[in-house]
């Protein structure tokens, strides 16, 4: 019988199956971060239970870091507590932590593919909904709560329902300056933030199969924008050429084993989905979201809608109290909009790829002098590769602040926030109300967009840079 | 965890769809290394006027008698989008939340509420429809929900049935630890690790 990716590894994984009732699935890579996860050790400790597989969780500091300081005795104390308490667990329970002092440390999500720990094929688990991100490699992944957490560091497995499937196929050619973060922006507008629910999406068509890696991380990345469980792609030429060499990828014979393995993760010819999406690449402009919701969103040569257009009064209201809240009026052109900060960063778009892309843009230009423009880069490994290429000489002669890496101002639980009232052209994932620092205002773009905003002071068309 | 099987409480109507996490508790008070306290931060920027949490928005609906007390809460779909901080569910119970109801929730939401022993009832939009008109004419009223009847009672005695996957049922009703049921399946665990290192030998 024919299968999808999904069932395959589903299948692959099954521990135990109680017809009707749950599945134990099996877990082969468990990262870990400082904010989900000390009640998940404490809990171990109450009950008196150990880690099952140590040497198959990762630990790293992440959320919490200030990417001003290296120094400790810079760390707020409520921060600090809590990144101590992760290395206090990770000693206590054997488990590998890179440390934010580590050459290692980075955003979850980004060291773990950069590390070759993210293999096709895997199941990958974290207390994170950032998670799906690995999905990029034909792996399925997705976040959990820390109860989750605590039940992955006792048994190794996890108890599910299988979920149903839905293919997202997007075919063309994707017009100069269209990035991943776009296709995946306007696909969320398109299905909605809970147009997945319920469904384990695989991503195909000639548009993704284009795509580098670090392109199919950002559209993984937000397929919990869209409600899903996970998102994954195939894996192929384009996904073994990035993992063959890094750290912890397979070497020698065990690589052309694996490869072997690998190269039959895909769905079959002729598998079903429960519910199929067909985008074209064509049709796909540069995306900016206009409310707080990942899903109010619209191209760069639209307006902001009138909220009486909306025909579902819930969505009317969700829109009315969006646009209170982000300060707009109906009609504004996306364009017209003034901003004070651009965040360049987060696991969405923080990879020496979307550097590259942002620094071709900013080299040899000036940001407005009224915007504040910080570059995060996604691991201490991206920061020094860009460093190595001198994006951030590039950055820092165009005004941006050079950082180290953290999740920053994606989610500011750190010294990177909004002030209220301050409106942002963000690279991250999230344009939720409060998400950058309490009153701050969100709008999501791709690193192209988030420049060329930073340049121009106002949120702008990143194409005519382009030409 | 505690077992549920019916709770009887005021319901506090929350009209707005895809609350987030962020919304439910915001990240200024995820640095906690318990799971206790939370209740306070509850929607804390809608709750509250100000950052420090001292002055009450008096047109948050938990700001208003009766729903103060509250411990069921009617809202919208999409409820609980976005961070999979499980310390939204924790602010929840700790405030004292036993039962939500909405006509969608986002999916690693509800296995944390499943996990924390709330009760989390999906009814078809037209009867959430209903049961917002019905508290806010009977704001005193109270809802009975009945989970091994699979059953609530709004506050006119108005009745609807849900459904609830059996295990999360299970999990409810018993107070299920978790951890141990998976735990009583540690040799089928064992001999899956022993057959997966020889059939794929590179992984670690």
């Amino acid at each position: 019988m024919s299968k999808t990716l999904y069932e395959k590894i589903w299948d692959d994984h099954l521990v135990h199956e109680i017809p009707g009732a749950t599945a134990l699935i099996y877990v082969d890579l468990h990262l870990v971060h400082e904010v989900t996860s000390p009640q998940a050790f404490e809990g171990l400790r109450v009950t008196k239970r150990s880690v099952r597989a140590p040497h198959k969780a990762f630990a790293t500091m992440d959320h919490n870091v200030s990417t001003r300081t290296k120094d400790w005795s810079r760390i707020p104390e409520v921060s600090r507590i809590q990144m101590e308490t992760l290395s206090r667990n990770c000693q206590e329970f054997g488990i590998t932590l890179y440390d934010f002092q580590s050459e290692h440390q980075g955003i979850v999500h980004v060291i773990g593919p950069e590390m070759g720990l993210t293999q096709p094929g895997m199941v990958i688990v974290c207390g994170d909904s950032h998670t799906s991100t690995h999905g990029a490699f034909g792996a399925l992944a997705f976040g959990i709560g820390t109860s989750e957490v605590e039940h992955v560091l006792a048994t190794q497995t996890l108890q599910q329902n299988k979920a149903k499937s839905m293919l997202i196929a997007v075919d063309g050619r994707l017009g100069f300056g269209i990035t991943a973060k776009d296709v995946v922006l306007y696909l969320i507008g398109q299905i909605g933030t809970a147009g997945a629910t319920g469904y384990v999406v695989e991503y195909a068509g000639s548009t993704i199969r284009r795509l580098s890696m670090e392109g199919r991380m950002t559209i993984c990345n937000m397929s919990i924008e869209a409600g899903a469980r996970a998102g994954m792609i195939a894996p192929d030429e384009i996904t073994f050429r990035y993992l063959e060499g890094r750290p912890f990828a397979p070497k020698g014979a065990q690589w052309e084993e694996a490869l072997d393995f690998w190269q039959q993760l895909k769905s079959d010819a002729d598998s079903r989905f429960d519910k199929e999406v067909h985008l074209k690449a064509e049709e796909i402009k540069p995306q900016v979201t206009w409310g707080t919701s990942p899903g109010q969103v619209t191209a760069i040569d639209g307006a902001v809608p009138d909220p009486q257009e909306f025909s579902n009064p819930l969505e009317r209201q969700a829109a009315i109290n969006a646009l209170t809240y982000m300060d707009l009026k109906p009609g504004t052109a996306l364009n017209s909009i003034g901003i004070d900060k651009v965040f360049i960063g987060s696991c969405t778009n923080a990879r020496l790829e979307d550097l590259r892309l942002a620094a071709h843009i900013a080299q040899g230009h000036k940001i407005s002098p009224k915007v504040q423009g910080i570059v995060v880069p996604g691991s201490d490994r991206v920061r020094r590769q860009a460093e190595e290429e001198g994006l951030d000489k590039i950055f820092k002669d165009a005004g941006f602040e050079w950082r180290y890496s953290g999740c920053s101002m994606c989610l500011g639980m750190n010294d990177d926030q909004l002030k209220k009232g301050e409106r942002c052209a963000s690279t991250s994932n999230r344009n939720f109300e409060g998400r950058q620092g309490p009153g701050g205002r969100t709008h999501l773009m791709s690193p192209l967009m988030a420049v060329a905003a930073a340049l121009e002071g106002h949120i702008t068309d990143v194409r005519k840079y382009l030409r | 965890m505690q077992p549920f099987t019916t709770h009887t409480g005021v319901v506090a109507p929350l009209d707005r769809i895809n609350v987030d996490t962020d919304a439910i508790i915001p990240k200024q008070f995820l640095r906690a290394i318990e799971r206790t306290g939370f209740g306070q931060h509850l929607f804390h920027e809608w709750r509250y006027l100000d950052y420090e949490g001292t002055q009450e928005n008096p047109d948050f609906v938990l700001n208003q008698a009766p729903f103060r007390q509250a411990t069921v809460l009617l809202t919208r779909d999409n409820f609980g989008c976005g961070s999979s901080r499980e310390h939204a569910v924790w602010a929840l119970t700790d405030y004292g939340f036993k039962v939500l109801l909405a006509p969608s929730f986002a999916e690693i939401f509800y296995n944390n509420c499943i996990k924390n022993g709330i009760l989390v009832v999906t009814l078809k939009t037209s009867e959430i429809e209903e049961l917002f008109h019905d508290v806010l004419q009977n704001p005193s009223g109270k809802m009975t929900a009945d989970l091994p009847a699979q059953r609530v009672c709004g506050p006119t005695g108005k009745r609807y049935s849900f459904e609830i996957p059996p295990f999360a049922k299970e999990c409810l009703l018993k107070g299920l630890d978790s951890i141990g049921w998976s735990l009583q399946f540690h040799d089928k665990i064992t001999t899956y690790e022993r057959k997966i290192q020889i059939s794929k030998p590179w992984l670690k």
